[in-house]
């Protein structure tokens, strides 16, 4: 049980590895034992994360995280394989373990070289799952970078017709974003002397001088280093104007990589700015805070304009998220402005900001990945996606439209589901700073309703287009699992945030 | 126990080869088998050599010493450091696996393996020479095994330019290396070719300066350097399979590596000051071996301008004299080795099967040659420095150490990650996705099982070594305090 609790989160993050090692392994040949193993497989950390969610409140903390370890990992140039968890990383760590089983089961039109798709799928969820965990610079730079490779396969291989294109788009996309970011990681890393984030933390944001060749001041540098950061973590928010890989890659992504790359990936993002942005650069992120905040408004209002505009059902989801990220980092931009503030309303405001910033990640998780899961439930049966084609199938679809009303309400913000709680702290938290941008973004908001009512409208009302009568069927009950957790969730959220909140709460107040 | 373990795993190959050719040329199982159990032997006694040397003590180890021609001061010294040793782990992996995937050679096999031994004598011999005549000497033997092999059983379209080429570039460059080593010699006063009295020598400044870039750019060339690369891709192409692996995957460490034994170890002064002009060289060679790269329509070609750019990055590792940059560039010359060995081993599977190297003629491989494609993959992510495989280990400290000598390499040479990564997923994408050409369909099978072992060998020793880099840092990471003990730290 020691050993257990000492090595809690290697488990978490590798019995996807093994699980897809021993698949790799074994002579599996049924379709059905292969998805029985994945999902095992997928369960597994599912269920450390909730036993360790139930005693995480009892677990010592080190240095501001609970089960930490730190072992020699690649120590000549002073890496450490140094893992930790807190309120900040707790609730994407668990997202993370939920939406992989449930894209795993998702997963049921994937026939071709289906061994190799679950294998990608659970080495996937080990390259998310690092991210979150990592306490190591370089240990987090590695996750996010090897997950791309799974992700460019199961697009490129499972993706729609044009899955080559935005494949290739999305890996050098983000890529390229990362190039600055491993330069900016290697000047880091060398004046610290320590690529430990712990270390970073305190020694990064007070460093006077640099002791390379580069003929910069620390302040300049420091700037760009920060720029180089926020660029990569920007690409995959996707903060406009670095956005343009997103819906390609989720037109052509399977349903189930949609429902990765919006429900998770996406995160990472938004994750890289909490967690290593705004600690590692406090003073540039306070000058930069309002670029910021311009960018994070010209996401939001035009991810929803975008969305607007869209026939394609996929295609409108996939914009939705870029209005729906865009909340994260105008909350990231607030906080960012004020929690230095001596002043204890603006700290006061800057929390709430940036309480809000983590849930809408969780929140738009949960909305997102339910989102693509139902444009891949009907795209399944009725092989299209134009909006136009659609029509009227709430008659003969009765519990599809419910599932799809529903989570569409999530998204859109409504009362009593999470998406509202989330966007509320945020638009709070940022208003007394930032007012001319969240009044503006108050305007995206209104064409979020605009976009997800108009979505609505051309898929389940106004007259049942002929040709489905009889043709469609509703939801089996495969798809009620997957959908029925994301929904109950949202909803729990909605109701009752604190069962998140006081935890992201706690690890801000350590932290900020 | 004093087994001359050294000596025994450079005499093994030369015995077989010798062996091999008075064999009865029509008994191709007695050959191969010949041929297989040297390189089992010699991949083993690496082996034994990563196990047992002692980290901690560092060093050279396993010396053995015996006077030659004493009068000129010449001896048969041989050991290994941190440095080395690993080159001579990857010599005997990629002779090992370059018999495997030769294994079914239908023209001379009696003489396709004995070369093969020949070759694989001179570069062991290279990476475990403590004197610089015995350094030079088999240096210069590899010209005969390679540039017949080249000839004889090369690509019969370019082979017998190819082969000239090569051995013409090389031979200009032995010939300026050999000048400056004379130079080093006379110059000591010590009348000796022992490696660790020249370290010790105390040359002048300007006498390190003047004669540097005759040793250092004389061996360079055969480690590809820019602008007398051109040899590699050409050479490299026009070689049968087993000699590009070990062309690419080890000769250009031999060259490399004596370019820095001799050049930068011995020339220390010399290297600091024209070290800015090796990184120039380099990181032309990163970014417009990847660039050259991408316009490629031969398979083949494709592979050997990225070893130009790969090696590029061994090269700026060195021109750093720092600490990171060097432990990089052994980490590099390793990775590197392993995964072009892999690289060419898989094209030549590919072209031994489809009969074209044409990209635009390839196409839906990994349906028929699954395991060749996975392998190409691993490979390729290894190329694009991919974080998880040994080539991130190894490039990620050559960069740490151009920040402190040169920033504006690490922030160039950083645009050839990204063209890598496009002309490796682009190659990927045409040669093993899409749809099986029509001439293609029912022509190619999959991958034998002595090519699947190789596959599997050579893959995994890049992803455990991307996981557990301290298989293998805290033995070169010894080598480099030695290297930089001379250099003066940087």
């Amino acid at each position: 049980m020691a050993w257990l609790e000492a090595h809690w989160l290697t488990l978490i993050l590798f019995v996807p590895t093994a699980g897809a090692l021993i698949m790799l392994i074994l002579p599996l040949r049924t379709e059905k034992s292969l998805r029985g193993f994945a999902v095992f497989f997928s369960l597994i950390p599912l269920g450390l994360t909730l036993a360790l969610w139930a005693r995480f409140e009892a677990a010592p903390i080190v240095e501001g995280f609970r089960f930490v370890e730190r072992v020699d990992w690649y120590s000549a140039i002073g890496s450490s394989y140094h893992l930790g968890i807190d309120g900040l990383s707790l609730p994407l760590v668990l997202l993370t373990t939920l939406l992989t089983p449930l894209a795993l089961l998702a997963s049921s039109s994937i026939k071709e070289n289906l061994k190799a798709y679950l294998v990608l799928f659970l080495l996937l969820e080990t390259g998310m799952l690092g991210v979150f965990l990592a306490l190591d610079l370089l240990l987090f730079f590695v996750f996010w970078e090897v997950g791309l490779v799974p992700m460019y396969f199961l697009i490129s291989q499972w993706g729609g017709a044009n899955r080559h294109y935005a494949a290739l788009k999305f890996i050098l996309y983000t890529m390229g974003g990362s190039l600055g970011l491993l330069l900016a990681i290697q000047v880091m890393g060398l004046s610290s002397g320590t690529f430990d984030l712990v270390t970073l933390f305190q020694r990064w944001p007070t460093l006077a001088r640099l002791d390379l060749p580069l003929g910069l001041s620390m302040s300049t540098v420091k700037a760009i280093t920060f720029w180089a950061f926020v660029i990569a973590f920007a690409i995959k928010v996707p903060v406009w104007p670095f956005h343009t890989w997103l819906p390609d890659a989720h037109t052509e992504a399977p349903t189930a990589g949609s429902m990765i790359l919006a429900g998770v990936l996406l995160k990472l993002g938004g994750y890289g700015f909490i967690r290593l942005v705004l600690p590692l650069f406090p003073n540039e992120a306070q000058q930069f805070a309002p670029w910021l905040a311009a960018l994070a408004v010209a996401a939001i209002i035009f991810g929803a304009l975008g969305a607007l505009a869209q026939q394609d059902f996929k295609r409108l989801v996939a914009y939705s998220s870029i209005n729906h990220m865009g909340f994260v980092i105008l909350g990231v931009a607030a906080a960012a402005l004020t929690w230095r503030a001596v002043d204890s309303q603006a700290r006061l405001d800057a929390n709430l900001a940036l309480n809000g910033a983590m849930l809408q990640m969780f929140n738009h998780g949960l909305s997102a990945a339910g989102m693509f899961f139902l444009v891949g439930v009907i795209y399944d049966r009725a092989h299209t996606r134009d909006l136009q084609d659609f029509g009227g199938l709430y008659a003969i679809l009765p519990v599809y439209g419910t599932m799809l009303v529903f989570t569409a309400m999530a998204s859109l913000g409504l009362p009593g589901l999470g998406g509202f709680v989330s966007e509320f702290l945020v638009v709070r938290g940022a208003w007394p700073q930032l007012t001319l941008a969240t009044a503006l973004s108050m305007i995206g908001l209104f064409f979020t309703g605009a976009y997800i009512l108009k979505a609505l409208r051309l898929v389940l009302h106004g007259p049942l287009n002929p040709r489905w009568q009889g043709v469609l069927t509703d939801m089996n009950r495969l798809e009620l699992v997957v959908i029925l957790p994301l929904i109950g969730l949202s909803l729990l959220t909605g109701l009752w945030p604190s069962w998140l909140l006081g935890m992201i709460n706690q690890a801000i107040a350590t932290f900020f | 126990m004093n087994f001359p373990i050294l000596s025994a795993i450079v005499l093994i190959p030369l015995v077989a080869g010798l062996i091999l050719l008075c064999l009865p040329a029509d008994r191709r199982a007695w050959v191969r088998g010949t041929a297989l159990t040297a390189a089992t032997l010699v991949l083993g006694l690496a082996l034994v050599l990563y196990l047992r040397y002692d980290v901690r003590v560092g060093g050279y180890q396993f010396i053995e010493r015996y006077p030659w021609l004493p009068d000129l001061g010449i001896s048969y010294a041989v050991g290994v450091d941190g440095f080395s040793l690993p080159m001579v782990l990857l010599g005997a992996l990629v002779l090992f696996s370059g018999v495997l995937v030769s294994w079914n050679v239908e023209e001379r096999p009696r003489e396709f393996f004995a070369f093969m031994m020949f070759l694989a004598t001179s570069i062991l011999g290279v990476f475990i020479s403590l004197d610089l005549f015995l350094l030079f000497f088999f240096f210069e033997i590899a010209v005969f095994p390679k540039y017949l092999m080249i000839v004889l059983w090369g690509y019969p379209k370019t082979r017998d330019y190819g082969g000239m080429k090569l051995t013409l570039y090389l031979f200009i460059g032995s010939v300026l290396a050999l000048v400056g080593a004379l130079a080093l010699y006379f110059n000591s006063g010590l009348r000796t070719f022992d490696l660790l009295a020249l370290e010790k020598a105390g040359f002048g400044v300007d006498f390190q300066r003047f004669w540097f870039p005759f040793i250092f750019l004389g061996f360079a060339v055969l480690g590809g350097i820019f602008p007398f690369h051109s040899w590699a891709p050409d050479g490299h192409v026009a070689a049968p399979t087993a000699i590009s692996m070990l062309l690419a995957g080890v000769e250009m460490k031999v060259g490399a590596f004596a370019a820095l034994r001799t050049g930068i170890m011995l020339l220390p002064e010399g290297a600091q000051f024209w070290s800015p002009l090796i990184l120039i060289l380099a990181t032309i060679n990163v970014v417009y071996g990847a660039a050259i790269a991408m316009v490629q329509t031969d398979f083949k070609y494709v592979i050997g301008f990225s070893s130009v750019s790969h090696m590029g990055l061994v090269l700026i590792g060195f021109a750093t004299l720092s600490r990171e940059g060097l432990l990089g560039a052994g980490l590099q010359m390793f990775s590197h080795g392993v995964m072009t060995a892999l690289f060419f081993a898989i094209v030549g599977m590919v072209y031994d099967r489809a009969h074209t190297r044409d990209i635009p003629a390839l196409g839906g491989l990994a349906r028929v040659m699954p395991w060749a494609a996975v392998g190409f993959i691993i490979a390729g992510l290894v190329s694009m420095g991919m974080p998880g495989f040994s080539g991130f280990i190894a490039e990620f400290p050559v960069f740490l150490g151009a920040w402190q000598r040169a920033p504006w390499v690490a922030v160039i040479a950083v645009l050839g990650i990204i063209i890598t990564s496009a002309y490796i997923l682009l190659v990927v994408r045409r040669v093993f996705f899409g749809d099986l050409p029509a001439a293609l369909v029912g022509q190619v099978g999959d991958a034998s099982g002595k090519d699947k072992g190789v596959i599997l060998l050579l893959s995994a020793i890049m992803v455990l070594l991307g996981w557990f880099p301290s298989l293998l840092t805290p033995l070169v990471e010894s080598g480099v305090r030695h290297i930089l003990a001379l250099v003066g730290g940087a």
